[in-house]
């Protein structure tokens, strides 16, 4: 999941180089936790946050097709 | 945007060759003019290196088929791509066998690819792009139904005589329901609502309108 997030991710930002993701899984649960270059962050998750809301959909689509769910955790969201 | 920057070499071709292998391009890409002029000078005395800069011409439309490529292959699916470009918008066409993975549930992952391709291309692009991007002739077919489901609603907002509310909609899909109720004499349609609950309102016409 992670190497697809990181396709997803690398040609929307300009700073490629500072996405920093952590993937974890638990029961078929799978968490990512991304951070991005600050300047970065209002493009990933986009007017609306459509943007985000794609990348979510897409990594379920492969979760699903897998028989897994995926959740994804902008870090910086939160302080 | 184009990415731009500078280099020098002992000649103007060895700085353009340093610039295809920096940026991985082919040099039909590029685009350079000199800043300065090489000097041999005598003995190595004086001598000046060329100084070029150098543009890296990026189409956005092949960026972001380029994308949308890895995309569908990331997501284990085998399929080509195939892109059409007319006057009014570029349209992008996954083409392979059972792609229902990628179109998802009333259209939501086609949507998702669609939103991210265009954000990628409209990051290098001067002026806007709107691709469409479908798989399976779904974008016809949900036209079609939506079609349809106008005509079945405008029917029942005049039996009914009353207003009908829609389910919400993206933009591209309200558009097909006014587009189909235009021409139609006895109903009006707006939109009402902030996105993401954006719907057509369907009423019956005023008196004016109908005659």
């Amino acid at each position: 999941m992670k190497s697809f997030a990181y396709i997803i991710l690398e040609r929307i930002v300009d700073y490629p180089d500072d996405i920093d993701m952590t993937e974890s899984e638990e029961n078929g649960r799978v968490l990512l936790e991304v951070r991005v270059h600050p300047e970065d962050a209002g493009k990933v998750i986009g007017r609306q946050g459509k943007t985000i809301q794609a990348v979510r959909t897409l990594l379920q689509a492969k979760a699903s097709a897998e028989g897994k769910n995926v959740r994804l955790t902008l870090l910086n969201d939160q302080k | 945007m184009d990415q731009s920057m500078k280099v020098s070499g002992k000649t103007v071709e060895e700085a353009l060759d340093t610039a295809v292998r920096e940026w991985e391009t082919t040099i039909g890409r590029i685009e350079y003019h000199v800043l300065e002029q090489p000097r041999k000078g005598f003995l190595g005395i004086g001598a000046k290196q060329a100084s070029i800069e150098v543009f890296l011409r990026i189409d956005p439309v092949e960026e972001a088929a380029a994308y949308l490529k890895d995309l569908v292959q990331a997501m284990n699916i085998e399929a080509e791509v195939e892109v059409k470009i007319s006057r009014k918008h570029t349209m992008m066409e996954i083409k392979g066998s059972s792609l229902g993975l990628l179109i998802g549930k009333r259209g939501k992952t086609l949507d998702a690819l669609q939103h991210l391709t265009n954000t990628a291309a409209n990051k290098y692009a001067d002026a806007k792009q709107h691709i469409i991007i479908d798989a399976e002739n779904y974008r016809g077919k949900r036209k079609e139904s939506l079609q349809r489901f106008a005509e079945r609603m405008a029917g029942k907002a005049i039996r009914e005589n009353g207003t009908i509310k829609l389910e919400p909609m993206d933009a591209a899909e309200r558009k097909i329901i006014h587009q189909t109720l235009h021409q139609h004499k006895n109903v009006e349609t707006t939109s009402s609502g902030k996105e993401p609950r954006r719907h057509v309102v369907i009423t019956p016409a005023a008196k004016e309108k109908q005659k």
